[in-house]
């Protein structure tokens, strides 16, 4: 185990590398010069080179890339284009927000989730299941955009069962702005969960220690909630570890959408403003995230499955 | 090489044709019987079918132009105002069927794209092992560590905004997932006994690659098209929606956006002919897929691990 944990950890350096390089390319070079956009058209040629020294764009190529390979590991990214606030003191602001938010949306869709996975594996195959898998078929299928929309429109404007948009730092009644776009993360990821969750607990349903339980006399109810759901956890849990990290960057539409300061509408923001450090401190961020999720996937699984750890 | 090719010929026409030709007619069959996989089907060719006719400038021309005025309701009167207008009095109708030639050319740019890629570097990762395995996983892993929505706003900026942008964006960050599950089924397929006789008559590894491995994992190819041509489709909304995809052009994902002003003054038809649309669309490559994955290759798991294809938008998956 521990073994194995050292060499995936160790295989992280060459990616954290390679998507450092990779962003570095795309902002830095390939991106072009910010400086035409920030000081505008009527720029004095002096202006422009003392800007261009000023943000280290008149180093070399390896001094710029170390510059930027500092900025991730002291995780200060400098200063908003648009706003002039420290990235990391907008970064820190927004966390709370966008957690509000994450935290509950997704623990809901994942308990609901694991539960219709459970019914429908208990009629699979009947026309409840295939209602059921057909209704997550056609909710994938509509935009994201149309729950947004409709939620805001008919639940909030119409039926004004909650607000239409805003958030307040008061500790309690932020819940009460959180709550619609809440609702709409688990409709939209509903779908998706319940159908990848009921694989999963088809896939157990076919193995011989479900049958072993079906033939020792055990009701299928018995054999769903206790044989089937302690093993199918395996992959729900393995399936859903890699979303927990980027629980802190919560939702890019929701929160722009529904006027929630986290780091969701701070990325929108900073795409409508073009305001490159924040799009790549973001960026860098949710790269970050991701591949600490994947190693705690890939640790995770190898901690209950010891066949993973030889591969 | 004259003794091999000569050899090699019976070999190839009769074992190998034979079974992958019996693959695809019992996959076909197989498709044939179910009704819903047929309706989507049956849906995929309509709406090729109005994206190439719009294209060829012979339906819904000219849809800037106004047909009503600022915000007509629908009215049955005529086919241009049958959904109603926009805020200029264009035809929504018209609009509609202008976003569907963008999406479904954003679905097959990006498509055309993906699948040399996927393939050729899925096939040789797969295929050779090793350091080239490893070179290429680290390539791609690299790629889809950076989430693709962030990928996907980087390239438009390095790009310029436009459908253009769309096309490249979507069609490099996508590829990832083909050559993922091409790898695995080159491992699998590089040791049997089928690839091993072919190397007994003197095959050479791009022989064995594309003719003799390649036609037994090409349904992975189909399966996969149809998924990723729904995800691009969804992709080009949302980054339409964000100002970074078309400009200029009617887009679902613009469509949209304009919606969200409009609905405050009860305008509802422009958001629900889009979203109807899109949907239908999105809808039938979904089923279509999952029958394709049914009658091919039931087994195979299509469970795409986030920072695959489609930004993560709302929930931190994939979509």
């Amino acid at each position: 185990m521990t073994a194995y944990a050292i060499r995936r950890l160790l295989y992280t350096i060459p990616i954290l590398l390679g998507v450092c390089l990779l962003i570095f390319m795309l902002f830095n070079k390939v991106g072009g010069d910010p400086t035409y956009q920030m000081l505008g058209k009527h720029a004095s040629a002096a202006q422009i080179q003392e800007l261009r020294h000023d943000l280290g764009l008149d180093k070399s190529d390896l001094a710029q890339f170390g510059d930027f390979l500092k900025q991730v590991v002291t995780f200060d990214f400098g200063r908003s284009y648009a706003t002039k606030q420290r990235i990391s003191e907008m970064i820190w602001a927004g966390m709370p927000a966008s957690l509000t938010l994450a935290i509950p949306a997704f623990i809901v869709e994942t308990l609901l989730a694991i539960a219709i996975a459970l019914l429908v594996s208990f009629f699979r195959g009947r026309w409840l299941d295939r209602s059921i898998v057909l209704m997550c078929v056609i909710g994938i299928s509509v935009s994201a955009l149309a729950y947004i929309l409709f939620g805001q429109y008919v639940l909030a404007y119409w039926w004004g069962l909650f607000p239409i948009s805003g958030y307040d730092q008061d500790l309690f009644q932020r819940f009460r702005y959180v709550a619609l776009p809440a609702l709409i993360w688990v409709v939209v990821g509903l779908g998706v969960n319940v159908r990848v969750f009921r694989t999963f607990m088809l896939d157990e349903v076919n193995q011989d220690y479900v049958r072993t339980a079906r033939a020792k006399g055990l009701g299928e109810g018995v054999v769903l909630f206790k044989h089937v759901l302690k093993n199918a956890m395996i992959p729900v849990l393995t399936y859903v570890v890699i979303e927990i990290p980027f629980l802190i960057t919560g939702s890019f539409l929701l929160e722009s959408f529904f006027g929630i300061p986290g780091l969701g509408s701070i990325t929108i923001d900073a795409i409508h403003n073009s305001d490159f450090p924040v799009i790549k401190a973001m960026t860098v961020i949710e790269t970050l995230l991701f591949i600490v999720g994947s190693l705690a996937t890939d640790l995770a699984y190898s901690g209950v499955d010891p066949r993973v750890r030889l591969g | 090489m004259s003794i091999s090719t000569s050899v090699s010929k019976p070999a190839r026409t009769s074992v190998p044709v034979h079974v992958s030709k019996s693959l695809w007619v019992d996959a076909w069959h197989r498709m044939r019987r179910e009704k819903l996989a047929m309706l989507s089907l049956g849906v995929i060719v309509a709406y090729s079918l109005v994206a190439i006719l719009a294209k060829l400038g012979a339906i819904a021309t000219p849809w800037d132009v106004e047909v009503a005025g600022a915000y007509a309701a629908p009215s049955f009167g005529s086919l241009k105002t049958i959904m109603g207008s926009d805020i200029f009095g264009r035809s929504v109708f018209y609009k509609t069927i202008q976003g569907t030639r963008i999406a479904m050319s954003v679905g097959l740019v990006t498509s055309i794209i993906t699948i040399p890629i996927g393939v050729v570097l899925g096939a040789l990762a797969g295929y050779f092992g090793g350091v080239i395995d490893e070179i290429i996983v680290w390539f791609y892993t690299t790629i889809s560590s950076i989430p693709s929505i962030m990928l996907l706003v980087a390239f438009t900026y390095v790009l310029g905004k436009g459908i253009f942008s769309v096309y490249i964006a979507l069609g490099v960050t996508s590829w990832v997932t083909l050559a993922r599950l091409v790898r695995g089924e080159f491992m699998k397929h590089k040791s049997r006994e089928y690839v091993v006789a072919a190397e007994a008559i003197g095959a050479g590894h791009l022989i064995r690659i594309f003719r003799h491995i390649f036609p037994n994992v090409i349904h992975i190819v189909i399966i996969n098209l149809s998924l990723q041509f729904q995800m691009a489709i969804k992709t080009e909304v949302i980054l339409s929606y964000l100002g970074l995809g078309v400009q200029g052009q009617p887009s679902w994902g613009v469509m949209i956006d304009d919606a969200k002003l409009e609905l405050a003054r009860g305008v509802w038809w422009q958001l629900t002919a889009a979203t109807i649309a899109m949907s239908f669309i999105v809808l039938a490559f979904n089923i279509f897929g999952d029958a394709l994955r049914d009658a091919f290759d039931p087994k195979l798991k299509m469970v795409t691990m986030p920072g695959g294809i489609g930004p993560r938008v709302v929930s931190g998956k994939e979509e």
